[in-house]
Parts: C-alpha cells; structure tokens; sequence
C-alpha cells in the first residue's frame, strides 16, 4: 500500500504514468465514471481549504465513489483531543481512502504510519501540499506538451511560498530548465533554493521587475504578494504593482506563454488577463481534478480497461 | 596521570571530545546500568591535546552504538574480554535515531502529540545533516556537539 506525504514520492517514470493516466480521463471521462463505485473517500480536514477539498470531492464523485469527512478541526474529534493517530485507525474502518489537510507539519505522515488505507497529504502547514504541485505538473505537461525544455518565471512571493519551492524541487527533476525569480527583494526565494540550483548546475536568475523578462518566459507562474510580508506600508505601495500581471505586460510576452497560478487569485493577475488563451489558472483549476482523480486510482490499484 | 584500574569485561571509549563526557552518559543511559563506570576528564592525548574516556564495566551488548555514532563518530569504542582489548569498532553515522533528540519545530506535529516518537533520518550522510522524519527540521550533530 501506498502514501502520498510529498511530491517527490514517485519517480518521474512513476508520475509519467500517473499523467498519461489523467490525460485519459481527461479525453474519456465517462470511461472512468464508474472506476470507484462502492468506494468512499474520506476527507480530514483539520483546517478549512474548501478549494482543496472540494477538488478531491469532485475527484472521487466522478470516479463514481463517494465522500465523508469533516472540513475543521472543530467538527472532528480532534476538537476532543483525539490524536492523529487514533483518528486515522477509525478511518481506516470507515473509508477506502484518505485525504488530510493539517495545519501541523508532518500530521499526515503519523496518519500514514498507522492508516490501514492509503493517505494523500492534502497539505500540513508550511511543509508539503504534494496534488498542488502535481496539479501544477500535468498543466505545464498537458498545454506545454512536455515537462522540460523552457523557461520558467515564478513571480510574487518567492520566500514563504509553500507551493513555489515544490514546484522548483519537482521540476529540477527535469532536463533544460532555467528559472526566472520574480519577486521584491524582501520576498527572494530562499538561499537554499538557489544553492541548490547551483550545486546542480542549473541556470537561474533573480529579477525586480516582471516587465524586463516578460519576453523571455515560457511559463509564467504567479503567485500572492500579502501586504503581512512587508516590513513597512510604503514599501508594499512602492512594489505591489510590479507584481501585477495586466494586459500591457501580457502583450510583452510570447504567443505561446501560459501563466500558471495556484489560486486564490487576489488582485495580482488583472481580471483583463483571464480572456487571454496564454491564461490557463481556470484550466489548472481542472487538471487538479483530473490528477487527483488519476492519483485516487492509482493509490486504490484500480485499472480501467 | 590519574590512574584507573583495567576493567575485566566492558568497554572502554576513547577518544571523547574534552568535557563531553556527561554527556555521552546520560544520552547512553548509564545511570540506569548497575555496572562499575569510571568517567576520566581532560586526559592527556597524542592525537587531540585533552580528552575524554569512559570506561564502563558490563556486557557489550548494552551499549547503543549507534546513539553513540551520532553524538560523535570519531570516539573509538573499545571491546574489552579477559582484560585484553578484542576489538575496535568502527562508527558510522545512523541512517535513522529515535528519541534521542526531539524536534524543536513548533510547526511539527510532535509538537502538540506528546505521545509522538521523535525520530530524524540520515539526510545528507556527507554533510551529516539529520531531519525530522515528520516536518524534516534539519539537525546537523557536528554542530551541537562540538
Ligand atoms: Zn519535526
């Protein structure tokens, strides 16, 4: 039996398989209508994330299986003081399959130690939220066509940015990646990450202003600048509007750039921008799906033929 | 020099960093033994100026020697029999530890379930860099021990 705690859990050959797999659904999805019936996914959410639990709920309701869980700590028996541990023994009786969402780090991984079913990490604190970072995977390998072989800007917050490092981590896995760091110098991304880079020979640069590189990107991948980042109010005036992709700068870029963005969007991408084909968040949005409908079968060893 | 007698069956380990000593006690949970230990600070020695070494009188299979490699792995453990040195064992870095070190991540689960084995696994063998296995807080025991 297999757990997913982090995106780097499957090889690429692995997670080549588990794309090819989403793609079919996503080109015959009634052939999978019926994948999952007698089923049930169980969803632990001991923080809100509505997006993400919903997107595992339509996951399994269209693989024809069904959903249970709780969606805060303060409905489930966590709020009684039950461990992570027991929780997840019970589960076990209850559902085939489990997605946790945790604000503690490493709470799914005391699940998985324990679950006599499978575990999805639906995200634990700062740590790993692996279906974001595959959701990001199969849109850049779904529209692009492969994974590798172009440019990649990641603006916003590029410091905290959760969802940003794994995406790096699970792409320098692949072949002729260069890296654009968009982002204001109080939200550069981490040194590790780019002594990483280095140490493994991979090309980088670290810009200001997202209009100098516009022209150079293949993929653009927004994320959020929170005003709670800055040290002082001017500051965050000074610089937020750098970080805002409009039409002016969408008309910088090239024909066939797509701009990826893990939502909620806030107002760092224009509402102008959203009937742009290079815009492809709301299809993102799909894919998450499609991968984690891919990942459920996978994880359950259910083959559709 | 400080002379202590030879110890018939045990260990002897050499080499400890000056003043550690204690410390290598406690985390080998010597106090719990009922065995003779002699605790020899700031000896003289050729190869690191002052040392330590404890000399401890039982069975070899009570020592973890693997809580021991991952405090310091330059120690030299010396086997003991018949009053003779047997052996000289080799340390080498754990791939994984539990409860010898607890997670000082507030983030991590272990934080808020007490009940929680703290365990970190060898991440970086070259580096000597531990993690936690579940929020993967890094642990460097070079640093610490030093
Ligand atoms: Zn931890």
């Amino acid at each position: 039996m297999r757990h997913l705690m982090s995106p780097l859990d499957f090889t690429t050959d692995e997670l080549d398989r588990l794309f090819d797999l989403a793609n079919d659904i996503e080109r015959n999805p009634a052939g999978y209508a019926h994948a999952c019936d007698g089923k049930i996914l169980a969803t632990c959410f001991y923080e809100p994330s509505t997006r993400t639990r919903l997107s595992f709920e339509s996951a399994m309701t269209r693989l024809g299986g069904r959903v249970m869980g709780f969606a805060d700590a303060a409905s489930s028996s966590a709020a009684k003081g039950e461990s992570v541990s027991d929780t997840i023994r019970v589960i076990s009786c209850y559902a085939d399959i489990c997605a946790m969402r945790h604000p503690k780090e490493g709470a799914p991984m005391v699940a998985a130690e324990k679950s006599r079913i499978p575990v999805i990490n639906a995200g634990d604190g700062g740590h790993h939220h692996p279906t974001q970072t595959l959701t990001d995977l199969l849109t850049i390998r779904s529209l692009k066509g492969r994974l590798g072989g172009f440019t990649i800007g990641l603006c916003g917050d590029l410091k905290f940015g959760r969802t940003v490092h794994s995406l790096i981590n699970a792409l320098v896995r692949y072949e002729n990646i260069r890296f654009i760091f968009i982002s204001p110098e109080e939200l550069r991304v981490p040194d590790y990450v780019t002594d990483m880079l280095k140490e493994k020979g991979i090309p980088y640069k670290e810009v200001i202003r997202l209009e100098n590189v516009m022209p150079e990107l293949d993929l653009l991948y927004m994320t959020r600048v929170q005003k709670e980042r800055f040290f002082n109010e001017e500051d965050y005036v000074r610089l937020k509007d750098f970080y805002i992709l409009n039409a002016d700068r969408m008309s910088l870029a090239k024909e066939d750039m797509l701009v990826l963005h893990p939502l909620p969007r806030v107002n760092e991408i224009s509402v102008e921008v959203d009937d742009d084909p290079r815009a492809v968040y709301f299809r993102q949005a799909q894919y998450g799906v499609y991968v984690r409908m891919a990942l459920i079968l996978t994880l359950l060893e259910i083959q559709v033929s | 020099m400080l002379n202590v007698g030879k110890i018939e069956e045990g260990f002897v380990l050499d080499h400890i960093k000056a003043g550690k000593s204690l410390d290598i006690y406690d985390h080998l949970q010597l106090d719990k033994l009922d065995c003779t230990v002699a605790i020899i600070k700031n000896a003289r020695s050729n190869k690191m100026a002052k040392k330590d070494i404890l000399k401890v009188e039982c069975d070899i299979d009570m020592l973890d020697l693997d809580v021991l490699a991952f405090i310091d792995h330059n120690i030299t453990v010396n086997v003991i029999k018949n009053g003779e040195i047997v052996e000289k064992k080799e340390l080498t870095l754990p791939r994984q530890i539990r409860n010898v070190i607890h997670c000082h991540n507030p983030r991590c689960i272990t934080s808020i379930e007490q009940e929680l084995p703290h365990i970190f696994y060898l991440a970086d063998a070259k580096k000597e860099i531990y993690r936690c296995r579940y929020c993967d807080e890094k642990y460097m025991p070079s640093a610490k021990w030093s």
